[in-house]
């Protein structure tokens, strides 16, 4: 975070403290919860890069607390949800988050969002396109399903022709990045203090979003502008102090993004594509595919997800924020037990067809007692190709146990 | 598919429709003692339905303890909250909000029931804040490892399964009709569930379910019942056993509150991701 988009976020959430505590009627009791981990991570292959340290286990503990109060009837919430990460291995990776401050309004037909906040969109599984309001936290984990929580002035109002929803989106965020001297930092350091932007405004720019969505019978479609600060960086070789280092700029773009997905019996189909601008010549990219779940396999309560889905991404990997994900084929199956410890395994892979790089993915979680859950997580990296973008991570396969207790 | 001669008239909506202005026609013409033990099984879960027409709007939390074959118990609160839709094919819809066990806190469900289409069914999952269209072919799963399936909790619409009277007899204190009903909807565990309604009231006091081999593989038994607006029977414990596994599960539902002022817009995917 600079030091701008600190004070920036600072001073809503100050705002949004006061106008909590304005409230008319009195606020509800504070309903609080909390989740804690202990995690290791394991590196099973030696670094590929002389500055990255070799521990082969790093621990690391975090705490995610959520603290809630209602009043109005209940019509008006404020959710506070900080996170703090500390790691053995990593200085970048321990590193502290609101993930939501935020007061919610609920009306009839509408609602308001003020606020530090968090928004999904989309329906695929092995890349989320559209998903675009949220910086990602990629020191957490790989996936970029970990975001940062997003300053935002939201609105929605359900209609009989959808949900419209506007965003106004001040204080960007910047992606963060693991340290250069921990596993999965590449070759070089990456001077996340130094960002540059495109706009004059740099990190004050504020940007706008616009979603349109609607169920109609078996379809649910989206529909989604973006106007503003990408969320992917370009990372810009630059030398400083006698030292190459990867500057992130981030340039100002416009991205319009389409999800649909069609729920047939036991599969769903799924569609998402951009088309984005501002990074070099306008691009498009798409995924899409299937999840064929079979109920109570093997006279069991057991279900098993089947997934396929194809990557597209046409983008210049040389003008734009660059993917792996250009021409890529994804496997997967999902394997839930529907015990009574909601046991759950989700296998894939991720191959690209030029190349034949594989990301190998394994998410596997099972809660023990009421109040604690273990989960484990493998991302391995397999035949990868010197010219593809994840060949900074090659060595870095790692194999992530954790224990969480919830409260 | 045993009970495809039972099916097929109600596969085709249209000839179900005719099927049935045929009944009243006949059911008009003819003395009552003609009736069939179809129509008669029939007559008696529309009057069931017939009953529990007008209650609007309900809220309730549960407690849901789940009993494996050694006795262990592990416990899961929820609340749930429904919607009465009656007409155009459409039924009642539902939000179920998770509380217990904690990992999972704040995962919501949300269904559309249809009378003879797929429902529709949401979740929400909390952590990446993202609401899922789900398939609704999964009748016959377990409900959060529970021996309820899905298809045990949904709204019972009469127009989703066929019925059969089968005897009267007396059930604990009251007298009870006994029905057979078969499911005509897709993707259903059971061949046939037999059904115990008393007499007075028309409340479901137990159901034994029966599954595809048509083996007995599970009993609802439902109790302290209470009544509500002076009209509305709610059971608030239900009591379900699985013969074949030994486990069992009991819902103790708190007090029910009807009319609390819910409306469609409760009930979308869109507001899905604003419970709490």
């Amino acid at each position: 975070m600079t030091p701008t988009t600190k004070r920036h976020t600072g001073r809503l959430a100050a705002a949004l403290l006061l106008l909590s505590s304005a409230a008319p009627t009195a606020a509800g009791e504070l309903s609080w919860s909390a989740e804690i981990s202990g995690e290791v991570r394991a590196f099973p292959n030696r670094p590929a890069f002389p500055r990255q340290q070799g521990d082969a286990l790093v621990p690391s503990v975090s705490v995610e607390p959520e603290v809630v109060t209602e009043w109005n009837d209940r019509r008006d919430r404020f959710t506070f949800v900080p996170f703090a990460r500390l790691d053995a291995g990593d200085d970048a990776r321990s590193h502290v988050d609101v993930r939501e401050a935020n007061w919610l309004h609920l009306e009839d037909n509408w609602d308001t969002v003020v606020g530090i906040a968090k928004v999904y969109w989309g329906v695929t599984e092995s890349r989320h396109l559209v998903n675009i309001i949220n910086q990602t936290d990629q020191v957490e984990d790989v996936d970029e399903e970990d975001k940062l929580g997003q300053p935002m002035v939201n609105g929605n109002v359900t209609t009989d022709w959808g949900t419209f929803g506007l965003f106004i989106l001040p204080g960007f965020r910047e992606r963060t990045f693991a340290d250069v001297e921990a596993r999965l930092g590449g070759p070089l350091p990456i001077d996340d203090s130094h960002a540059t932007y495109e706009s004059a405004a740099e990190a004050r720019h504020v940007d706008f979003a616009a979603r349109w969505r609607k169920t109609i019978g078996d379809w649910d479609v989206g529909l989604s502008q973006f106007i503003g600060t990408s969320r992917e960086p370009r990372l810009i070789p630059t030398v400083r102090a006698g030292e190459t280092v990867l500057v992130p700029h981030y340039e100002q773009i416009d991205q319009t993004g389409l999800d649909v997905q069609l729920t047939a019996g036991a599969t769903l189909w799924k569609f998402e594509a951009i088309t984005r601008g501002g990074q070099g010549d306008r691009f498009a990219a798409a995924v899409g595919g299937l999840e064929h779940t079979l109920y109570g396999v093997f006279e069991s309560n057991a279900d098993i997800g089947l997934l396929a889905e194809y990557l597209f991404d046409g983008r210049d990997n040389d003008r734009a924020p660059p993917t792996s994900a250009d021409d890529d084929f994804f496997l997967a199956t999902r394997l839930t037990l529907n015990d009574a410890q909601d046991t759950a395994l989700l296998a894939g892979v991720i191959v690209d067809r030029d190349t034949q790089t594989t990301l190998f993915s394994i998410e596997a979680e099972r809660r023990l007692g009421d109040s604690w859950k273990m989960e484990m997580e493998a991302r391995l990296f397999l035949n990868v190709a010197s010219e593809d973008p994840i060949s900074a991570v090659r060595n870095d396969d790692v194999i992530t146990l954790r224990l969480t207790r919830y409260f | 598919m045993l009970n495809a001669p039972l099916r097929k008239p109600h596969s085709n909506p249209m000839l179900a429709r005719l099927g049935l202005a045929a009944a009243v026609v006949l059911l008009t013409v003819l003395p009552a003692t003609a009736q069939t033990p179809e129509k008669k099984g029939r007559t008696i879960a529309e009057e069931v339905d017939r009953r529990d027409l007008g209650w609007g709007d309900s809220a309730t939390t549960l407690e849901m303890i789940l009993r494996n074959s050694q006795g262990e118990t592990s416990i899961r609160e929820l609340r749930f909250q429904s919607l009465e839709v009656n007409g155009n094919g459409l039924g009642d819809k539902s939000l179920t909000i998770f509380d217990r066990p904690r990992d999972v806190e704040g995962t919501a469900f949300l269904s559309h029931t249809k009378i003879t289409e797929a429902d529709d069914q949401w979740l929400y999952l909390p952590a990446l804040k993202r609401v899922k269209r789900i398939s609704s072919a999964n009748k016959s799963g377990p409900f959060m490892g529970s021996e309820f399936a899905y298809e045990d909790l949904l709204s019972p619409e009469v127009e989703k399964y066929t019925y059969r009277w089968l005897r009267d007899e007396p059930c604990g204190d009251v007298q009870c009709f006994v029905i057979a009903r078969f499911p005509v909807y897709e993707n259903s565990g059971y061949s046939r569930q037999e059904i115990w309604i008393d007499t007075s009231e028309y409340r479901i006091m137990k159901i034994d379910f029966y599954d595809r081999k048509e083996s007995l593989l599970k009993t609802l038994v439902n109790s302290g019942y209470r009544q509500y607006l002076d009209k509305y029977w709610r059971a608030l414990t239900l009591e379900m056993v699985n013969h074949q596994t030994g486990k069992s599960t009991t819902l103790n539902f708190a007090d029910y509150k009807f009319q609390v002022g819910a409306n469609e817009n409760d009930f979308t995917p869109d507001r899905l991701k604003r419970v709490r």
